[in-house]
């Protein structure tokens, strides 16, 4: 493991208005980081200065102001290029979250490549967003959805992953980073797995971007799609990335302005990628600011970043077990940023409130992921997400609140 | 249903600090009698909170009596406040009456009713079983 030395995170820390904020009298403690992350000054400068200097909409107007907003916003999509080493610029569609664009994929793809008798194969570790575009692809289609089971620990079985792939398989879609327990899927192997029978691939990275370095050509996946507000960027902005040579023959999702090429009441051509997919005013503002949020993660350097964050769930990890009748949910040996748990037989809705009463807060309930939720045979789980933001100052006042809550509950 | 409100505010008023009064809703939610396996029917549960929590009325001559539960402690404690203030009470005093308890007892910020801890939806089931037996007894 990588040693997160040579960084001054507590300066780090500094670029977060929102972490000196008190809550309910005490100083925030955040660890609901895989929900959303907090957001640096420079990403709220950022929107502030194109809101208060270049507001303007992008690719018509000629005038100084929105070539100007077209370039930030253009610089963006280079920028995120980059950040996936991706072949080309076009290969980068935004879209309004990787909810949007798992949307997207199952709407255009599914009704290109996927006809009645075909699967469609999950895991059981996803997220309802890469759940139920799927099933309504498949009640559309008469496709059907497989589902990968998943271990005690909270690993992905490889072996029946492996067994489920059959010539039928048109897509398999899975995240690389579960959010309600943290586990790293291995998937280049579930890539090239999925490859070897002729499926597509689509890798949902909303909680896997924030923390790791990603290489699309490297992985080789069809696609990949994240958030901008889980890595430090606005909400209402995400990433489809895919392949040219899948993207290209893909019948728009929605039609509307910027997408088209001639309109008439007879035809429409279509744009080029990747406008062709982006119907609409697009959120510029956002667009812009998450470009900032890339640089600065870029700054500290994701590597950096990853470090870090492991260094903080291993410390969280072995705090908590310290803990009388603590029951991790998921214990993956490769982990990144979640630690789900429950404290005894508390409901995690009692720990969510109490922790809230001193100023901690962690996530509670089924995360979106009640298939999880059910294969461990409860009715939620008690979620802490770390951010490299956090301290291991922080840990220690979660593990005394925890016991704090474990005595107002007995 | 006056007069229990404002013991309830005078006893959560003798607590200063949040742990007090979390302890005592925790206590109001002990000395709430469990629901028996057959009244936990999935009919009873109501829905938009993040625990489970069941809800079984019936009457009993002129007045409702109300039953609940919850699988967590704090939700359990708010639906024993809603139990204490309108079990016993007529139909219409309870579609009619002013519910002020929650404002009062210096938990208002955290029990507010657009919160995820349901209260809202548990009073509007109270009611919506007020309605229900006021409009039977009528139609009887």
């Amino acid at each position: 493991m990588k040693i997160a030395t040579h960084i001054d995170w507590k300066a780090i820390r500094a670029d977060f208005p929102i972490l000196e904020e008190q809550v309910n009298g005490k100083p925030l403690v955040y660890f609901d980081n895989a929900a959303t992350s907090q957001k640096p000054k420079q990403v709220i400068d950022a929107l502030v200065a194109y809101y208060s200097r270049y507001n303007s909409n992008v690719h018509r107007g000629v005038h100084s102001l929105s070539q100007q907003a077209t370039a930030a916003f253009e610089a963006t999509r280079r920028k995120v290029q980059q950040l996936l080493n991706a072949r080309e610029e076009a290969e980068i569609i935004y879209t309004s979250g990787t909810t949007a664009a798992i949307n997207l994929v199952a709407s255009s793809w599914g009704s290109l490549h996927v006809q009645a008798g075909d699967e469609i194969l999950i895991t059981g570790l996803e997220h309802h967003a890469n759940i139920v575009p799927w099933q309504m692809l498949c009640e559309r289609t008469g496709a059907k959805l497989v589902v990968a089971p998943i271990l005690d620990n909270g690993e992905v079985s490889l072996d029946a992953f492996a067994q489920l792939l059959s010539p039928r398989t048109k897509m398999a879609a899975f995240s690389w980073i579960s959010n309600a327990l943290g586990t790293v899927n291995p998937v280049h192997e579930m890539i090239a797995l999925a490859q070897a029978v002729g499926a597509f691939t689509l890798v949902d990275a909303a909680q896997a971007a924030p923390h790791s370095t990603i290489d699309v050509q490297d992985l080789d996946c069809d696609f990949l799609c994240f958030s901008a507000h889980k890595m430090l960027g606005p909400t209402g902005i995400g990433i489809l990335y895919g392949k040219r040579e899948v993207l290209e023959p893909l019948p728009p999702y929605q039609g509307g302005g910027d997408m088209i090429k001639e309109v008439t009441f007879e035809k429409t051509t279509y744009n080029e990628l990747p406008l062709r997919l982006e119907a609409g005013t697009p959120n510029i503002a956002d667009v812009i600011a998450f470009g900032t949020a890339i640089d600065y993660l870029q700054e500290i350097g994701l590597e950096q970043i990853e470090a870090r964050e492991n260094e903080l769930l291993a410390y969280a990890t072995a705090q908590i077990n310290e803990i009388p009748g603590i029951r991790l949910i998921g214990t993956a040996p490769d982990k990144r940023s979640v630690l789900s748990f429950m404290l005894g037989s508390a409901h995690p809705y009692d720990v969510g409130v109490l922790l809230d009463q001193m100023g901690i807060a962690i996530r509670t309930g089924h995360h979106c992921a009640q298939p999880v939720m059910d294969r461990y045979q409860i009715p939620g789980s008690c979620r802490a997400s770390f951010a490299f933001y956090n301290t291991f100052e922080e840990i220690d006042r979660f593990i005394t609140a925890l016991h704090k809550v474990q005595k107002m509950l007995s | 249903m006056q007069e229990i409100q404002d013991q309830l505010i005078e006893d959560f008023g003798f607590l200063e600090d949040w742990e007090d009064k979390y302890a005592y809703l925790i206590d109001l939610a002990k000395s709430l009698e469990p629901l028996t396996a057959e009244q936990r029917l999935p009919e009873n549960v109501i829905k938009g909170c993040q625990s489970t929590v069941w809800l079984h009325a019936k009457m009993e001559g002129d007045r409702i009596r109300y039953h609940a539960d919850s699988d967590a402690f704090i939700s359990k404690g708010i639906i024993a406040l809603l139990v204490r203030v309108f079990d016993g009470q007529k139909p219409e005093d309870i579609l009619h009456g002013d519910f002020y308890v929650v404002d009062r007892i210096g938990l208002a910020t955290h029990l507010s009713p657009n919160r995820a801890n349901g209260l809202g939806h548990m009073l509007k089931q109270m009611r919506t079983y007020a309605l229900a037996f006021q409009s039977k007894t009528q139609n009887a």
